[in-house]
């Protein structure tokens, strides 16, 4: 608890004014817990990274922490961050989305940096709804989800979030809960120190806009629901097809290691450059 | 910042490659975009040029809108970086650009425009996005807005354009039109050590004194790279002066107050005219970018025939300069207005004007450049 403290102290801003915005039960103080526990456990300083937010719940834990912060427009979070990459490939860059933000508005950009490989860790907070905006369905909220926008249960699939990534080149790609917060402090601090495009995606419970209208009477069941419904990968694995039903696989789904573009284009432009080829059409 | 060390040279060259020029002499080595007709060149040669500069960078991105993301990205990181596109991606790039305004970030953004709306006219001339260049994005903002007509004068407002992005920290748009782009002219590159090159405030003092966005007599608050130190935040929600979201009248009122003050107050230094025998003109046509061509040679036509004729060129659109056009509608009988669009500019015009001089419009949006004899009859009649 002390040490917990201690985190606390040395990276939320001390000038920033809280109260907090998330809700009682609320995961993503979970989720900005195992950063800090991640960021702390590696030895990065703190100059070095850039926390690069999207907008929703999520987006506003780039407010209270004491790292370089970039809360941007909505969805496009990830264009801001393959800028500040490519421009300075020595700042350790994290994306912190939500499921509206990373599968809906920001889907494309999405599977554009993961099949360009830029070096960034992403976060993506699925809590299976539009939370700040006062609970409408989500690209990632199950069939049937009844919510503010779907008052008599939606009709469309869900995004898979990790078959999304994986299928558009990310280099490394995991599913974690805040349930399990030790395995996602393990999750996080792989993400950070592999090269290319990274991404963890995050199940995180919203009572307040997803819970009480889904049938969760309070905020434990969700979190007894993560407990009973998710199954880790290589147990999911060894599962027969019928077994599966119902269960979410948890754990590293790829882990290939592939430089990031931005050091194959530091790469190219110092053969260039040593090559003296000073070639363009108005010369 | 150019690896291989060029002198005073001429080159034939396109406007869109004119453009790439005075990029990089200003010093940009970030370049996002979106291949879009007709700014497609100026992307094109910036991923040949921009991998030989000192740690330059091109990148295309998936839209334009991720290019805006990527060269607000690139500035926080302290590049100087651009884009360029038109006429759809311009609409694309509207939302990002309203973030760079209200966080204020530097950054150019070349418009080379096209017939609209919609796909319009793709490979054809226009000038119909003044006034969204002014007022694209949602909520109000202050943001410079420049132009060229010929190629000479797309490498050098490029560099202005940069200039005053570093300087004010803000967006700059630079608006040129397909027939400016795809001219082909003997232009001057000059050398970089005859350019007067501006490059962003950085904070003087120690982090921990850094207000991000603190209230100073120059309403320019300081820029540093992301990583240097400066550990701050930055946000497109309304912010305080330490950049944390706020809803307090008095910080809201004072944050977009200042944004404002910040160019108006520079007015004069961002007002770029070229007046062209307008010293005892009667009739003064007003234009930009390739219809300020076509004026230049209706003014001497009508000169040749004894009337009293001058040309406003205006290099700045907005702020719209307004004390030069006010001096010149207290002098004159008529302003005549030609432009490739509706009446964009005419209703900047008249607006200043306030009934002091006849306001003659000239407008054509069928994808062809006004001519000279068109507004030479236009002078004539004024």
């Amino acid at each position: 608890m002390a040490q917990v403290t201690q985190l606390i102290h040395d990276y939320l801003r001390h000038n920033k004014k809280f109260p907090h915005v998330y809700c009682a039960g609320c995961g993503h103080g979970i989720v900005l817990g195992s950063l800090i526990r991640s960021v702390h456990g590696l030895g990065y300083a703190k100059d070095d990274i850039v926390l690069v937010a999207g907008i929703g719940c999520s987006g506003r834990m780039a407010v209270y922490v004491d790292f370089n912060t970039v809360h941007t427009t909505h969805g496009r979070a990830l264009t801001f961050a393959t800028g500040i990459k490519m421009a300075n490939p020595a700042l350790k860059v994290i994306v912190v989305m939500g499921d509206g933000d990373a599968m809906s508005i920001g889907g494309n950009h999405l599977i554009h940096a993961a099949r360009r490989n830029i070096g960034l860790t992403v976060l993506v907070l699925n809590n299976n709804i539009y939370g700040m905006t006062g609970g409408q369905y989500s690209p990632t909220s199950p069939e049937g989800t009844v919510s503010a926008t779907s008052p008599f249960g939606q009709l469309e699939r869900a995004f898979d979030i990790v078959d999304m990534a994986v299928a558009s080149g990310a280099s490394y790609v995991a599913r974690g809960t805040v349930l399990h917060a030790t395995m996602l402090d393990g999750l996080i601090s792989a993400a950070l120190e592999k090269p290319g495009f990274n991404l963890v995606e995050i199940l995180t419970p919203c009572h307040t806009q997803y819970g009480r209208k889904n049938n969760f009477k309070t905020v434990v069941d969700m979190y007894q629901w993560y407990k009973k419904n998710t199954v880790k990968l290589e147990n999911y694995q060894k599962m027969a097809d019928v077994d599966r039903s119902g269960l979410t696989p948890i754990g590293v789904f790829r882990d290939e290691g592939r430089i990031g573009l931005e050091v194959r284009y530091a790469q190219l432009r110092n053969k260039l450059q040593e090559q003296g080829t000073c070639q363009s059409s108005t010369n | 910042m150019v690896i291989k060390k060029r002198k005073k040279k001429e080159i034939f060259a396109l406007g869109n490659e004119a453009v790439v020029e005075g990029a990089l002499l200003a010093g940009c080595s970030f370049y996002a975009g979106y291949p879009i007709t007709p700014s497609t060149e100026i992307a094109e040669v910036m991923s040949a040029r921009l991998p030989m500069v000192q740690d330059g960078v091109f990148i295309q991105m998936e839209d334009e809108i991720a290019s805006m993301g990527a060269i607000i990205g690139a500035s926080l990181a302290g590049r100087k970086a651009m884009t360029a596109t038109s006429g759809p991606g311009f609409s694309l790039m509207q939302e990002n650009l309203g973030y760079a305004c209200m966080t204020e970030v530097p950054l150019v953004l070349v418009n080379v425009m096209r017939g609209g709306p919609s796909t319009g006219l793709p490979t054809s001339p226009a000038q119909g996005d003044m006034q969204q260049a002014r007022w694209g994005c949602h909520g109000d903002h202050p943001i410079i807005v420049l132009s060229a007509s010929d190629v000479q004068e797309c490498l050098e407002m490029t560099v202005v354009a940069f200039n005053f992005a570093e300087k004010y920290r803000t967006p700059v748009i630079l608006l040129l039109d397909e027939i400016t782009a795809h001219t082909r002219e003997k232009i001057v590159v000059p050398d970089p050590q005859d350019l007067e090159i501006l490059s962003r405030v950085t904070p003087a003092m120690p982090p921990e004194w850094y207000v991000s966005y603190e209230e100073t007599m120059r309403g320019v608050p300081p820029l540093p790279p992301l990583g240097s130190g400066y550990r701050f935040h930055v946000t497109g929600l309304t912010h305080d002066q330490n950049g944390f979201p706020t809803s307090r009248p008095d910080e809201v009122k004072s944050l977009i107050h200042r944004q404002f003050r910040k160019i108006d107050q520079f007015f004069y230094d961002i007002q770029l005219v070229e007046e062209l025998q307008c010293e005892d003109a009667e009739v003064v046509v007003i234009a930009y970018g390739c219809v300020a061509r076509s004026a230049e040679l209706a003014v001497h036509m009508a000169r040749e025939r004894g009337v009293k004729a001058g040309l406003l060129k205006l290099k700045t659109l907005f702020p719209f300069p307004k004390t030069v056009v006010q001096a010149l509608a207290r002098q004159c009988r008529a302003l005549v207005v030609p432009e490739m669009n509706m009446g964009q500019m005419s209703r900047e015009v008249k607006r200043v004007n306030n009934g002091l001089a006849h306001v003659v419009t000239n407008n054509r949006v069928d994808g062809q450049i006004i001519t000279p004899s068109e507004i030479f009859k236009n002078i004539m009649q004024a």
